[in-house]
């Protein structure tokens, strides 16, 4: 039953990541999505300690390091919306319900042998992960990017709740860190493309070519 | 001999619709701190309008005397359909399929009223009606899909009564979805804010009351009371997804619905009065949301 | 032992951020290499304990990789030495856009080099998938700012997209660590662990269909990182604008980590059952990356782009051996050596020109014998061994694939390989050669050329050059040990 719910909040807060054209909105979306994954968890499985030492720092790092780190880029950025897309905020908004249905006819056809706690689980991590991906190449501004990363591991780190697997503690600490450290590096290399190109239009980074 | 709790229905909107309005202006009148008008205003304007003379402007034809009454007509029939209780007058496996049709006429006989005017004006209000429409109508379709398929049948009464508690409690996230997309369509088609603001003075920032500049006398009369009745019957769609009033019994589920009928026209007055219209190029976004939630909700529905 | 190995640079990487003098911190970076190399050598006498109820371990495949790594890490840490003494810490002029930048600071850039040697070392020795996991995304977090050393906005873009490419990469093979933990979970038999020999162990057990999900998102997503086609777009830019010596190290050593990775899994997907599936992968991609790099060296006008592209084909020649199977594996092996050495050494002498023409431009660099004459032998070398001419070792390791590709009956396979590097050889040296010879058009103000920017990347030649004349026997013995694993044999 709460595992339902999460997932429908996950679902919802999918769709207005999608919809937003304002950054700060968005990382608040994120932020909340990382913070209700960081409770699964503990629903999902049975308690143990280092399940919840795990769950906080999670929760912590999700829901309260990251949107900090953002919103502290986005003042030195002072780029708030991201006015014109490569896909328009409609087009996205009705892409997503077909991403849902995809997702759901993905995950009907994969043989799941682990006993899951919602039918739910699967698919709506799998729309995490396209969203994400979608959100990464559909945007211009680099932070919309990086939420989109976000976003994406939001994706896998609920697929991996949802198989009911568990890593080591060591080994989850270290994929966290991992992310961690990196928006943290991207935080920093999205301040120097301000500086450098006085915008954060990734569209615009084509010097390279061939 | 016709049942009396059926033709209870149509009545019931017919005489009440008008009420809706006066709650709506009552509450905003209440939150910008003023008394406002009467609860019955919309009765004496209606009953002033009919008691003046319409005037037609020469270059119109038959199309624009036929409208009002068109439309009267055919929201009269969608009252007759959409089901406050258990069972409405009309009542057939795929009504809601014609229901949404006769809204389809009235607001098809509405548009060319106003594009036979010539007026600019009228041709604007026109096509933002259509546009609009053009995206909210797929997701109200969609959104009675998903109840048929929830409840397994085609026609609106038996889909309504069907929605129990149960059915709640089983498909909460589902329901919810439909009725936040039916609130968003309740907005938009009734040209309330943030779609749309009916106490606008400003005919360019019009879409409904843009189109109905030209009409006068009873015309306006029938124009207004359609509106009205309209009002009423989405307020009554949205009241049967939220409430499982099926399963009461007969008079209780009619009265109840009535009480959240009226409370919703409350709503709307909470709404009106906290937000802002939204800017007319916002106004498909907000559409397109209300497509994707009947969508999401759609899914849902599918997957089991 | 292992504890050391990846502890040392690690330990000199956060010394090197509080040294003061550049001298010091160039002294630490060849002494935290030159250790890290002995300790490496060590293995090859006597083996290694493993580390942590064997989440670490040197296997033959982690000690054959490590020798590649280090050799590269010893020679690029002599070179960086000489390279950070003539760069300048002062705003300089960008010569291709004559706007003004300035440097990382070294102490950063030393730092990060040193980092990116322990995370490279973690992810060779790592016989845990999530370990290996975590590694493989913090090498790519360590070299990102090795890419920005110089701060201007083409090698910024360079890193942003090598930064968000390969996390976006990395984390889809997350999914297939994940999906690895599903087919092993429904055995029935509790859940297996994700250690690599658990796995092997267990290996009848795991669901089909999920390891071959695995093995799609691990080729996929460390694919991105190996630079496999059409995965590799971050490669060339990232190649081009960074430092020489980073290039270097980033084509000869970290693009064979992530083929650990790929190698990894094929292990396991062979294991249970799926060999054939997992090979036809490997030479799909394999192919795709030779052809893509063909289709971009011919009339490419970039230098080191060109350099890059052939990384990208080198991989893919990499992946195609392992996907042949029999003596082609144990050739993937020797070509992952080969291609190290002299990549590693072209990159290097590229580094060279560079500092000496100031353009990357090919047709604007001539007469490379007159200016700058010991870069340009070794350039020359170079471009022969890396387009495979005997006697160097590239030839030797692209002969015995196509050699074991004829042999086991794959002719089409063999005529395409042979024809995409027959035009790569034509684009490759076409450029190159003009490189070399004709006057320069206008006089160069050129420094005589450093002993430490000449004598790494000849020494890595030379090695390159004995590899294809002659192979020591216990090296040989670890390849086809090596080889052994991934389903190669004689």
């Amino acid at each position: 039953m709460w595992t339902d719910i999460i997932m429908v909040l996950l679902t919802l807060t999918n769709m207005v990541a999608l919809g937003t054209s304002r950054i700060r909105a968005c990382i608040r979306i994120v932020a909340f999505q990382g913070v209700s994954l960081g409770l699964l968890p503990l629903l999902t499985h049975p308690f143990a300690p280092d399940l919840l030492i795990f769950a906080i720092l999670n929760t912590l790092l999700k829901g309260v390091v990251f949107p900090v780190i953002l919103v502290r880029t986005l003042r030195q950025l002072n780029v708030w919306k991201e006015e014109d897309p490569y896909v328009d905020y409609g087009l996205s908004l009705l892409a997503g319900p077909f991403v849902l249905a995809l997702s759901w006819w993905i995950s009907s056809r994969l043989p799941l042998p682990a006993a899951i706690s919602s039918s739910m689980l699967i698919p709506v991590a799998l729309f995490t992960l396209f969203v994400g991906f979608f959100l990464i190449v559909s945007r211009k501004k680099a932070l919309f990017q990086v939420l989109g990363y976000l976003v994406l591991e939001n994706g896998i780190y609920a697929f991996g709740v949802a198989v009911a697997f568990q890593q080591p503690l060591l080994i989850e600490l270290g994929i966290l860190l991992d992310v961690f450290v990196g928006v943290f590096v991207m935080g920093i290399a999205m301040f120097h493309i301000s500086r450098q190109f006085d915008h954060i239009d990734t569209d615009r980074l084509s010097s390279l070519r061939s | 001999m016709i049942n009396l709790k059926e033709i209870f229905q149509p009545l019931a909107a017919m005489l009440l619709a008008p009420l809706l309005f006066g709650i709506i202006n009552r509450v905003k009148a209440f939150f910008a701190g003023r008394r406002g008008q009467p609860l019955l205003q919309s009765y004496y304007d209606l009953w002033k309008l009919l008691n003046k003379g319409a005037v037609y402007s020469t270059t119109t034809s038959w199309v624009f005397r036929a409208s009002p009454v068109v439309c009267l007509a055919a929201v009269v029939i969608v009252a007759c359909i959409i089901p406050l209780g258990a069972r409405n007058v009309i009542s057939f496996s795929g009504d809601f399929v014609l229901a949404v049709y006769l809204l389809g006429l009235m607001r098809f006989f509405m548009v060319i009223a106003a594009l036979d005017t010539g007026s600019s004006f009228e041709g604007m209000g026109a096509s933002r009606e259509v546009q609009f429409s053009m995206l909210a109508e797929p997701a109200l379709f969609i959104g009675l899909a998903v109840l048929a398929r929830l409840t397994s049948s085609l026609s609106l009464a038996q889909a309504f009564s069907s929605v129990t508690p149960q059915v709640w409690a089983s498909h909460c996230a589902t329901l919810l979805l439909v009725a936040a997309a039916f609130v968003i369509i309740l907005l938009a088609e009734n040209a309330r804010i943030p779609v749309d603001d009916p106490n606008t003075h400003l005919e360019l920032t019009m879409i409904h009351e843009v189109m109905v500049l030209d009409n006068s006398g009873p015309d306006f009369a029938f124009i207004m009371y359609a509106a009205a009745i309209k009002l009423w019957l989405f307020s009554v769609l949205l009241v049967r997804v939220l409430l499982p009033v099926g399963s009461m019994p007969g008079w209780a589920s009619v009265l109840v619905s009535i009480t959240a009928v009226l409370l919703i026209a409350v709503l709307v007055g909470i709404v009106e009065s906290c937000m802002a219209r939204l800017r007319l190029i916002k106004v498909p976004h907000l559409l397109f949301s209300a497509a994707a939630l009947a969508i999401l909700a759609l899914v849902f529905a599918f997957r089991d | 032992m292992i504890l050391l190995l990846i502890l040392i640079p690690f330990a000199a990487g956060l010394a090197s951020l509080l040294i003061r003098q550049d001298l010091w911190r160039r002294r630490l970076l060849i002494a935290a290499a030159l250790c890290h190399a002995g300790l490496v050598a060590a293995c090859w006498i006597r083996t290694a304990q493993p580390l942590w109820s064997g989440w670490f371990q040197i296997d033959p495949t982690a000690q054959f990789f490590l020798t590649i790594t280090d050799i590269l890490f010893v020679a690029a840490a002599f070179y960086a030495a000489g390279y950070l003494k003539a760069e300048k810490y002062a705003m300089s002029k960008d010569f291709e856009e004559h706007q003004l930048f300035v440097n990382a600071p070294e102490a950063v850039f030393t730092a990060c080099l040193l980092l990116f040697l322990s995370t490279m070392t973690m992810v060779i020795t790592s016989q845990h998938f999530g370990m290996l996991w975590v590694a493989m995304e913090a090498t790519t977090l360590v070299s990102a700012p090795l890419i920005y050393f110089h701060r201007h906005h083409r090698s910024l873009e360079a890193a942003w997209k090598y930064l968000l490419i390969c996390s976006v990469g990395i984390a889809i093979s997350l999914l297939g660590n994940f999906f690895l933990a599903i087919s092993a979970s429904g055995s029935g038999v509790g859940v297996v662990s994700l250690m690599r020999q658990d796995l092997i162990a267990h290996s009848s057990q795991l669901l089909d269909s999920w390891v071959k999900a695995a093995f799609i998102f691990f080729i996929v997503g460390y694919g991105t990182k190996m630079g496999l086609a059409p995965m590799h777009t971050w490669l060339p830019d990232a190649h081009s604008e960074s430092p020489s010596l980073v290039s270097a190290l980033l084509s000869g050593a970290l693009l064979n980590c992530a083929f650990v990775g790929i190698l990894r899994a094929f292990e396991v997907t062979s294991a249970a059952g799926l060999q054939e599936f997992a090979r036809d992968l490997m030479i799909l991609f394999g192919l795709v990356s030779i052809a893509f790099a063909a289709l971009f060296i011919i009339g490419q006008a970039d230098y080191k782009r060109m350099l890059a592209y052939s990384s990208v084909e080198h991989m893919g020649i990499l992946a195609l051996g392992i996907g042949l199977g029999g003596a082609a594996v144990f050739g993937s092996m020797f070509h992952a050596m080969n291609h190290s050495l002299t990549k590693a050494a072209l990159f290097m002498v590229a580094g060279n020109i560079l500092a000496a023409y100031k353009t990357k431009t090919a047709n604007d660099v001539q007469g490379m014998f007159s200016a700058i004459p010991k870069s340009a032998v070794l350039w020359t070398m170079g471009i022969l061994a890396i387009t495979g001419f005997p006697p160097f070792g590239v030839f030797m390791s692209e002969f015995t694939i196509l050699k074991a590709a004829i042999d086991s009956g794959r002719y089409y396979i063999s005529a395409i390989f042979l024809l995409l590097l027959a035009v790569i050889f034509i684009g490759i040296s076409a450029m190159a050669f003009k490189m070399a010879q004709g006057r320069p058009e206008k006089p160069l103000e050129v420094a005589p050329e450093r002993a430490l920017s000449v004598w790494p990347p000849a020494l890595l030649l030379a090695g390159v050059l004995v590899l294809g004349l002659y192979v020591p026997s216990k090296l040989s013995d670890v390849m086809h040990t090596v080889a052994v694993f991934f389903g190669g044999g004689r």
